[in-house]
């Protein structure tokens, strides 16, 4: 009796050892400090508890220790192999000294922000049969004293923030059927929102909201109106079901309106004509109410897609001054090409302007008054014509989030140019969890303009006048994320020579550069501790950045190594 | 599933006690779901398509010279197809017996090479031919994967090959010679 006791009592510790996530000693497990309500509204400057460290979406650091004149001598305080492959494109998120990394296979790493020291570490045992078309995670969400992940097999995860352990893990969608998450998920007062990934493969997305403590759903909103609802007439018959609309990225919240706002992705399959109609809330940005989710405005930047053009990005909320007032602005550098100056008031979203920030060659005007374009149909892709377009299937301007300073009053832009695509559009049928792109894919090409010596560009935009302020030219393409500082410094990595710099947020000179792992399409954050500001970003390349390089490469006969693996990289000035 | 569960409802039931009846069960446990258990020798092929999949392929049913065809085993006794698991599908190219690798050759039947379907890269499971390279490439990523020397990775992401697997030629059929020659799928990475 005694020896099976213990034989149970060995079973249920192996069992417990067994099912818990990988739980090192903490090295400094200082009392976590429980992110409320108030903290998200007005973050510590020395914090950065979200995604781009603000609800309206600003990239913004307030921290002013490194400046122009000193960032010279910003040097690497420590590195964290994370072990995984892909894309790693999550900011590293701080609060009071306990750093939370995602990557990858939806890894979440706790780690002492200041040494580098790993608190924690969850690791997901994925299904093995499992496809990752975006193999990547963009961070984690924070709220009283848990983190929370969105899984790329469409789970969301509540982690316990001291130890890691799980608390709850509930399904948001099935992944056989092509659902899955890359987003970090937007929490707000006490409701934790994800949306769902899956366009190519042909989902119905959606924005679901989960009680942040008990993980019980508390509403879903289709990015693609079912039968009855607002929308579901601009869709023609059941192709509402295999809609698309992915939502790629973390929504922002004006707290005044209590509205959260998400940019949509295309309507899926790729080709207009095989989804006829304006396909709303596609290619859009959606406002929605945070207590029941009800759609309370929208604006869709273009109607019926047909270029995989996912305007991925949620629009930055600032206030803009034109024709001498202030607008509670939505500033969308689109994924179309174009900057979109929007209005978001409680009755909806309205259009104040837009214009093109690349050279695009698809539309052929703007309504002045509503913001809808008219196209070229030359330019349009449609079942069985060969059409090319510019800017490519990557746009404008992809997922890596642009900045806002409020200091510089700029706008800074992670742009692609002088990029075209060429698609042959093809009928298929659906299969669940399949491709379902609507091309004769072998005949997919990128070419490059005749003569462009350019493709990525950092640009600096005054929304006030309407006018760019600098540029600054890569070579290549550019999948960076912006951080700007109130020290007066805009980083981003995002170029195939591994390379992360610093730039001066007034002028776009380059300031300070350093070559890491791999290539850097991580967001970047910064934080302080002790008085010390730091710079931290993720350098792992893969995932869109990844595949534009090889079409490039296609496209020239060339072929180009940007090694993988994902380091975490923090930096602080030397001595 | 809801056996495999009611099995171990009935283990957790009988205890620690009956050695003998918990040695059947965990017999029976060790055997897998045969929709979802790995191509068997003896299997047939048919073709992985929604509907109606047709019969058993044979070597004619698969073009010479390409493009693919994609195919699940099926156990030639049940008849169950093991369309259970993603994992399980089978890419069939007919090529020219002497343009394959001398290892490929040895596991081609009737110049009919056969790989796992799903990619080893992240996972995906279809493919765009290049009927004058005959090669397949991953749409998703881009690997390239040469189906004429043991599916090596020609360029792209994609850690290893796609794995092997044997084939003959019985009664007129496609039949699986043996299980895949390595692990089909992606594999997980992670300190």
């Amino acid at each position: 009796m005694t020896s099976l006791r213990s034989i149970l009592v060995t079973c249920t510790l192996v069992t417990l050892v067994a099912l818990s996530p990988a739980v090192l000693p903490a090295q400094s497990p200082t009392s976590y400090s429980a992110v409320t309500e108030g903290r998200l509204l007005n973050p510590e400057p020395h914090n950065w508890l979200m995604y781009r460290g603000n609800y309206a979406g600003w990239g913004y650091s307030p921290l002013e220790q490194i400046t122009p004149q000193n960032v010279a001598k910003l040097t690497p305080v420590w590195t964290l192999s994370t072990g995984v492959n892909e894309g790693h494109q999550a900011p590293p998120i701080v609060n009071n000294g306990v750093m939370f990394v995602t990557t990858p296979q939806a890894q979440v790493l706790a780690l002492n922000a200041r040494t580098g020291d790993i608190l924690w570490r969850y690791k997901r045992e994925l299904p093995e049969d499992l496809l990752q078309l975006h193999p990547t995670n963009r961070g984690v969400g924070l709220w009283d004293n848990k983190v929370y992940v969105g899984t790329v097999d469409a789970h969301l995860v509540a982690l316990d923030a001291a130890t890691g352990k799980v608390v709850w893990d509930k399904v948001v969608d099935d992944w056989k059927k092509g659902y899955y998450i890359t987003l970090a998920p937007l929490v707000v007062k006490g409701k934790v929102m994800v949306g769902t990934s899956g366009g190519e493969l042909g989902v119905r997305a959606f924005i679901a909201a989960f009680d942040a403590g008990t993980g019980q759903e508390l509403w879903r909103t289709h990015t693609v109106p079912g039968p009855g609802e607002p929308g579901h007439d601009t869709w023609s018959g059941d192709a509402w079901k295999t809609g698309g609309v992915s939502v790629w990225i973390t929504g922002h919240y004006d707290p005044q309106l209590n509205l959260t706002f998400w940019g949509t992705g295309n309507a899926a399959p790729w080709p207009g004509d095989m989804h006829p109609g304006d396909n709303l809330y596609s290619s859009s940005v959606i406002a929605l109410d945070v207590e029941t989710g009800k759609i309370r405005g929208h604006h869709q930047y273009h109607w019926n897609d047909s270029w995989d053009w996912d305007e991925v990005s949620t629009p930055i909320l600032l206030d803009v001054q034109r024709g001498g007032r202030t607008i509670k602005g939505l500033v969308h550098p689109g994924r179309n090409g174009y900057l979109w100056l929007l209005e978001r008031r409680a009755d909806g979203i309205g259009f104040v302007d837009a214009k093109p920030f690349v050279k695009q060659e698809v539309f052929t005007a703007i309504d002045p008054k509503t913001g809808r374009p008219s196209y070229d149909p030359e330019h349009k892709p449609t079942g069985g014509k060969t059409v090319t377009f510019c800017p490519g299937l990557w746009g404008g301007k992809d997922w890596p989030p642009a900045a806002y300073n409020p200091k510089t009053g700029l706008v800074y832009i992670p742009a692609n140019d002088n990029h075209c695509s060429t698609l042959v559009g093809q009928t298929q049928s659906y299969e669940p969890g399949k491709l379902y792109l609507g091309i004769d894919r072998p005949k997919t090409t990128l070419s490059l303009r005749a003569g462009a010596t350019s493709i990525g560009e950092l640009q600096a935009w005054n929304m006030n006048s309407g006018q760019k302020s600098w540029t600054h030219q890569f070579r290549w393409q550019y999948w960076g994320p912006v951080l700007t500082t109130g020290g007066g410094l805009v980083f981003s990595g995002g170029t195939n020579d591994r390379k992360f710099r610093a730039f001066d947020a007034t002028t776009g000179k380059v300031l300070w550069e350093f070559t890491t792992n791999s290539g850097v399409t991580g967001v970047p954050s910064s934080f302080a501790l002790d008085g010390k500001q730091y710079i931290a970003v993720q350098s792992g390349w893969g995932v869109d950045a990844q595949r534009m390089q090889a079409r490039i490469d296609t496209h020239l006969g060339t072929k180009t190594d940007v090694p993988q693996g994902g380091v975490i990289w923090v930096f602080a000035l030397g001595n | 599933m809801s056996a495999r569960r009611s099995l171990l409802k009935v283990v957790a039931g009988l205890g620690l006690t009956l050695p003998l009846s918990r040695l059947a069960v965990t017999r029976a446990l060790a055997q897998p779901d045969s929709k979802a258990a790995r191509p068997q020798p003896g299997d047939k092929l048919i073709r992985a398509v929604a509907g109606a999949p047709g019969s058993a392929l044979t070597p004619a049913t698969v073009p010479a010279g390409g493009p693919p065809v994609i195919a699940y085993p099926m156990d030639a006794t049940t008849g169950a197809v093991r369309d259970g698991s993603r994992l399980n599908q089978v890419l069939l190219v007919h090529l020219e017996p002497r343009d394959l690798a001398e290892e490929t050759r040895a596991r081609a039947a009737a110049g009919i090479v056969a790989y796992s379907a799903v990619c080893t890269h992240t996972g995906c499971d279809q493919w765009d031919w290049d009927a004058r390279a005959k090669t397949i490439k991953c749409p998703c990523h881009f690997s390239t994967f040469d189906v004429k020397d043991a599916a090596r990775v020609l360029d792209g992401p994609a850690p290893r090959r796609l794995p092997a697997l044997p084939l003959n030629v019985s009664g007129g059929v496609l039949v699986v010679a043996g299980g895949f020659v390595g692990r089909p799928g992606f594999q997980q990475g992670g300190a």
